[in-house]
């Protein structure tokens, strides 16, 4: 049986292409999208180490991390539509009254 | 006095809570009524004052210990406790501040008229934190009382302060916190270093005036030390913020932080960094008289030149803290029980001055003094009681101010002459601004009667002044009460301090040079 | 008091009691009767008293608090007087060796080994003095009640000249240097407050705070002198200080340097106080002040504490010859200095201030020659005629209607006949006519100049030319004044009148005195026994023993009289003064167009004395400019360019910092997200790579 390798490998990579979309993108709503893979690239890194180490901890924090991403995702879309109305834009450059 | 066992015994304590009651209770009170609220803070410092009267009259001075004592665990965790007590010392700076308050608020009767409420909070909260530092004898508590005292004082100049209040509250507040700062770090290295010597943690002042620390460690904190209490005193060259503090404070601000903030600045001396670290004094001390007689000097040449009469007060206060750290460092009886007297003369005598110059001000609404003259002839009442505080800021016998600084002089000639020689000679400076001031003010034709408004001195204000001027006289007439309080405490202070130089002295190799014994240089 | 009188001695408190019992009452009386009535009712009311208080009439009905101050303030002062006059007369009744009697009445400062209390010490010297101050005070204060009658502030003013009394009888009576120094200050303030009593002239409160500075000055050596006896006596008790002299000398303590500083400094603060040069630019300005007041403290009595504080410590003196000849040499030299600045004034005052700076200068040259009795005795004839001639200079400028200025005076004789006469003897006993006082003392003066351990016949030289000047210029005052055509104003002419007997009374008496006062002091050269000197005795013979134990005893030469030299010398001081006295006659009665025409001869030389050798310029410029410059240096450069600067140049380093970074903060979520990731990474890698 191969290690878990290939499995952070790929999380790895999902994380990057998350973290890239945070960054990069100006768009409020895809950054809550790359977030969402960023949370479930490091899920599958959960997953896998558990299951290669036998131990169901890994699972348990998989679904926990769901759940919270399922209330982030939630508080945060209904913060975008706030804004939205507010500002009618999700860009985040425009979004700058915090700035010094 | 009969005062009921119980009551004594909780004394001190009941001094430092009274006050906050009473902030608490104003709290409460409707805020419209600005009357009421001054009639309610003056009655609280009333009282205050009447139950400080017990613990002179009870207090035994022929004992150098600490009396009225009370002592409670507060964080056992760390050693910390609510230890309070009062000595000779102590005594007569608690004596001065309850009596300067209910002084201090009656002046502000027609002058305080926006947010009454809140002002007379922050002096209430002002009074817990400078009663609790005198009282203090637990390193922690006294460091919470110390800052404690900062903010209410930042708020009264901040708030009901001149035109630059902003600068002046914002300077003040930095210079004296970054010497707060600085006592912190000591604080605790102190309290390691106490660990790590009897390996219990403690921060009672009691057991860490036992400790015998090395004379290099000695040296920072008491430069640590000794920097906070510079600030707050304030000695040359840190000075400066207090002409801004003054102009800019109200008439009651400047005559607390005259009477009694700077008062905490040497007692902090007296009480903390001179008997904790009496090596480091000892060697330090030609650099602190020094510094204390450039003082004298410069803050009476400069306030000769200043024209705004609150400014020129608040260089000669700069002259006369001078005096009393001269004193303090002359390291005998004369010079501390000089400083000691100085400190509550300075306090009655300039504190008497700000109240003269805020009853012209509130008439007039310039300290200018070019825009004053000849005013003697529409305000008589005013002028002697001005003409008095004068001179007695200028220390003519016979006036309270006479014989601290003789007994002052007279302990520093012993240890400084050359110092002793330079700083007579800032009587004469005195004579000069002061009385040149009182010229420009008081004497002369009468020129701005018209746009001045002034009226004599009424009621309210002659009972606030009278009780000064009574000081006034007393203590120079007859200061035998005063010096016998502070006798014994003085003199073991004195006896400890010098033998544990000594003691010290006889451990480290003769002929040591100081930067030997500090920074390892030698030849 | 039957008791009273078998021991007066236990009452000596009412000496000082009295006077101070009078400032209380006047105060009040001041303060609550007074005070509302000097209001100006407008609220804001214009000078309506410039110039001297006795200067504008204006008849109203005498307030009774008036009669009661003009009762109260003389009456105090006479009563100290009597219960002077008594202490007195029980202390000649006691042994020679026994007359020192101290009072402790409470203790004051003490802390350690110092303890002073608050004593009082009656011995003949100080007996001396509080007979000159009461008895002459009392006659000024009679006198001031008259020449104030116009003065509004009349309350205030005698409060003031009680508190002089009260401060000048504790300097004297005083027994230790602190409660000296007491009264000492006391009488500076009296002085500062007298000097500026018409406080809306500006020269008038200049020339208060200018005494009250340069007496300073003076303080300042008089503190350091205490400090030095008090570290090395261990008391500042008069008794105790002279009582361990020998064994301070013997136990190598009290070496002649030692004694020098001591009393070198002490001799910095007699200057101050009795306005010797350098520091005697005060009292010619302090004339401001009303004539009374110059009478009594300018001339009469607080000038001469310098002079009682010397003699006081004359057993420190002799052990210090240098210092010695210091105070010889400055007295001597003021005594001629001052004396020349007299020829030219015209301010009839200012020539008597000149004349009072010039005669304590002969004090001085007494006691610097270790003749104090002399110099004490000059002390007190000098109090005789120069309050006299002050008080008669106040009667001529009472009937001047305020007028100074001798030059538009003249043939006053007729006018004021009392004046005259008793002025006129007043300025014979100074000049030194044989017979009045004057004559006695200053020529016991001269004559120990010459001839003691410390004298040369240079500073007989000196002393006997400023002899001849003073005659000089006080003939001149003479002429100018009630001789010669008048000068006077019309409207002035008209109203000069002779003052009231409560101003003549106290010149008739004060004229008794000044020719029988030195009747006390005849020398034995002239057959007569010198009660005087005999009686200051015990107080100076230790001074001249610790001297010589000091040097080993030359010899004893201070006390051999060479007869007939004193009287040649004596002979030779009487017609140097008739010669001065012949100068002025002829220069101011027979030509007295010559004085302007030798003034215009030596238009420099003129110029220079009249401006008194510029020497108030000269302190001005060096000294008084030096230091307010330097200090607007100090307070605008140091100050607020250089501590300040550093102060706020942290204040504004830490702000442009918080400047720069805080444009971090851009406020695009992505760059906040970017740096979380560039965190995560740096710590994810440092935990790989470690």
């Amino acid at each position: 049986m191969m290690g878990p390798s290939a499995y952070l490998i790929l999380s790895g990579i999902l994380f990057a292409i998350g973290a890239i979309g945070v960054v990069a993108r100006k768009n409020a709503l895809i950054i809550l999208m790359s977030v969402e893979l960023m949370l479930n690239g490091v899920n599958v890194a959960f997953v896998a180490v558990g299951s290669y180490m036998g131990d169901p901890t890994g699972g348990i924090f998989a679904f926990m991390v769901m759940t919270v991403a399922a209330a982030e995702a939630a508080v945060g879309l209904s913060i975008l539509i706030a804004i939205y109305r507010l500002k009618e834009t999700i860009d985040i450059t425009e979004l700058s009254v915090l700035k010094w | 006095m009969t005062a009921s066992p119980n009551l004594m015994s909780n004394i001190l304590t009941i001094l430092i809570f009274l006050p906050l009651a009473g902030a608490f209770v104003l709290f409460f009170l409707p805020k419209e009524n600005g009357r009421a609220i001054k009639h309610f803070t003056l009655l609280v410092t009333l009282v205050e004052f009447v139950l400080s009267v017990p613990v002179l009259l009870n207090f035994d001075g022929a004992t150098a210990a600490m009396q009225f004592t009370q002592k409670v665990p507060w964080i056992p965790q760390f050693g910390i406790g609510y230890n309070v007590g009062v000595d000779g010392i102590s005594l007569w700076l608690l004596m001065l501040t309850t009596f300067i308050m209910p002084i201090a608020i009656l002046s502000t009767y027609a002058a305080v008229e926006k947010h009454v409420k809140e002002f007379m909070i922050f002096m209430l909260l002002l009074e817990v934190g400078m009663v609790g530092v005198f009282l203090a004898i637990d390193l922690f508590l006294f460091y919470i009382f110390w800052e404690l005292v900062l903010i209410p004082m930042y708020f009264l100049i901040g708030v009901w302060g001149g035109e630059r209040r902003i600068y002046a509250a914002v300077k003040f507040f930095i210079y004296t916190f970054v010497g707060s700062v600085l006592m912190l770090v000591a604080i605790l290295a102190l309290y390691f270093y106490n660990y790590k010597v009897t390996g219990v943690y403690t921060t009672e002042l009691s057991a860490l005036y036992n400790l015998n620390i090395p004379v290099k460690m000695q040296f920072w904190m008491f430069l640590a030390f000794g920097l906070a209490f510079a600030f707050k005193v304030p000695m040359f060259p840190f000075h400066t913020w207090l002409p801004d503090a003054h102009v800019e404070a109200p008439t009651a601000g400047s005559v607390i932080l005259a009477a009694v903030l700077l008062k905490m600045g040497t007692y902090g001396f007296l009480r903390l960094a001179m008997p904790l670290f009496p090596v480091a004094t000892f060697d330090l001390m030609p650099f602190v008289t020094g510094l204390a007689v450039i003082g004298i000097i410069y803050g009476a040449l400069v306030a000769m030149v200043q024209k705004d009469i609150k400014k020129l007060v608040a260089y000669s206060s700069v002259s006369h803290l001078g005096f009393v750290m001269l004193g303090l460092f002359a390291l005998n009886l004369q010079g501390i029980e000089g400083g000691i007297l100085q400190m509550i003369n300075h306090g009655i005598s300039t504190g008497a001055l700000f109240l003269g110059v805020g009853i012209i001000y509130e008439r007039s609404h310039t300290r200018q003094i070019s825009d004053f003259g000849g005013i003697a002839k529409i305000v008589p009442l005013f002028t002697l009681t001005f003409m008095l505080v004068t001179f007695s800021s200028i220390g003519l016998p016979g006036l309270n101010g006479f014989v601290g600084e003789f007994l002052i002089m007279l302990g520093a000639f012993k240890t400084s002459p050359i110092a002793v020689v330079f700083a007579a000679s800032g009587v004469i400076f005195a004579a000069v601004y002061m009385l040149w001031m009182c010229q420009r003010v008081l004497f002369g034709k009468l020129t701005n009667a018209h746009k001045l408004h002034l009226t004599d001195m009424n009621f309210r204000e002659i009972a606030y002044m009278a009780p000064l001027v009574l000081f006034i006289f007393w203590i120079g007439v007859y200061p035998d009460p005063f010096l016998r309080k502070m006798d014994a405490t003085v003199n073991a202070y004195v006896q400890q301090i010098h033998a544990k130089h000594q003691s010290a002295l006889a451990a480290s190799p003769a002929g040591e040079t100081l930067l030997a014994r500090y920074f390892d240089v030698r030849k | 008091m039957v008791s009273a009188l078998s021991n007066i001695h236990e009452y000596l408190w009412l000496i000082l009691a009295f006077p101070l019992a009078g400032v209380v009452l006047n105060g009040i009386i001041a303060l609550v009767a007074e005070r509302p009535l000097l209001l100006p009712a407008d609220g804001h009311g214009h000078d309506d008293h410039g110039g001297h208080g006795d200067a504008h009439g204006g008849h109203h009905e005498t307030p009774a608090y008036r009669k009661l101050v003009a009762f109260i303030a003389p009456g105090m002062i006479f009563a100290a007087f009597v219960v002077a006059v008594l202490s007195v007369l029980q202390l000649t009744r006691m042994p020679a060796e026994a007359r020192t009697v101290v009072q402790t009445l409470f203790p004051w400062i003490q802390a350690g080994g110092l303890s002073v209390s608050v004593a009082l010490q009656l011995d003949p010297l100080s007996s001396v003095m509080i007979l000159v101050v009461t008895g002459v005070g009392f006659l000024i204060h009679v006198y001031s009640v008259g020449y104030m009658s116009h003065e509004p502030a009349f309350a205030r003013f005698f409060f003031y000249l009680n508190l002089f009394m009260f401060s000048m009888l504790t300097l004297v009576l005083g027994s230790s240097y602190l409660l000296m120094f007491v009264g000492w200050e006391g009488v500076g303030l009296c002085s500062y407050l007298l000097i500026g009593f018409w406080y809306e002239k500006d020269s008038a409160s200049t020339a208060g705070k200018k005494a009250f500075v340069v007496n300073r000055v003076g303080d300042f050596g008089f503190l350091l002198a205490m400090f030095l006896v008090f570290w090395n006596f261990g008391t500042l008790n008069y008794t105790d200080v002279m009582a361990k002299i020998p064994s301070l000398q013997h136990s190598g303590i009290l070496t002649t340097g030692l004694a020098t500083a001591i009393t070198l400094l002490m001799f910095v603060g007699a200057t101050g106080k009795s306005a010797q040069i350098p520091l005697y630019v005060w009292l010619p300005d302090a004339m401001e002040g009303p004539t009374p007041v110059s009478a009594l403290i300018h001339a009469a009595t607080m000038v001469t504490a310098g002079v009682y504080m010397v003699a006081r410590s004359n057993a420190l003196f002799m052990l210090a010859p240098f210092t010695m000849g210091t105070v010889a040499v400055i007295g001597a030299a003021t005594a001629i200095f001052a004396a020349s600045m007299g020829i030219c004034q015209k301010d009839i005052k200012r020539v008597l201030a000149y004349s009072t700076v010039s005669q304590l200068g002969y004090m001085f040259l007494a006691c610097g020659v270790g003749a104090f009795g002399a110099g004490i005795f000059h002390l007190m004839t000098h109090a005789f005629f120069k309050a006299l001639l002050f008080l008669g200079s106040g009667s001529v400028i009472h009937a001047m209607s305020g007028e100074q200025d001798m030059m538009k005076m003249g043939s006053l004789r007729k006018h004021t006949p009392i004046t005259f006469w008793t002025m006129f003897i007043g300025t014979l006993a100074i000049a030194g006519i044989p017979g009045l006082a004057g004559f006695f003392s200053k020529d016991e003066i001269l004559w120990r100049a010459f001839s003691s351990d410390h004298g040369s016949p240079f500073l007989w030289a000196v002393a006997a030319v400023a002899a001849g000047t003073t005659a000089f210029y006080m003939f001149r005052l003479i002429f100018l004044t009630f001789f010669g055509a008048s000068r006077m104003d019309k409207e002035v002419e008209k109203h000069v009148h002779e003052s009231p007997f409560s101003m003549t009374i106290p010149l008739m008496v004060l004229a008794a005195l000044s020719i029988c006062g030195g009747w006390l002091g005849i020398p034995a050269a002239l057959g007569g026994s010198n009660y005087f000197e005999k009686w200051l005795e015990p107080i100076f013979e230790g001074g001249h023993k610790a001297a010589e134990a000091a040097t080993e005893a030359i010899g004893h030469g201070a006390m051999a009289h060479h007869d007939p030299m004193e009287f040649i010398l004596m002979g030779a001081s009487v017609a140097v003064a008739l010669f001065g006295i012949a100068i002025a006659y002829y220069l101011y009665m027979v030509r007295p167009e010559k004085p302007a025409k030798i003034a215009e001869g030596n238009p420099n030389l003129y110029r220079l004395v009249y401006n008194k050798y510029f020497v108030d310029e000269l302190y001005e410029w060096l000294i008084i400019r030096r230091i307010v410059d330097w200090s607007i240096w100090l307070w605008q450069m140091f100050d607020v360019q250089f501590i300040d600067a550093i102060v706020n140049g942290v204040a504004k380093t830490v702000r442009s910092a918080g400047d720069e970074t805080r444009k971090i903060q851009t406020g695009v979520v992505g760059n906040y997200a970017f740096s979380i990731l560039l965190g995560a990474v740096f710590i994810v890698g440092y935990l790989i790579w470690r």
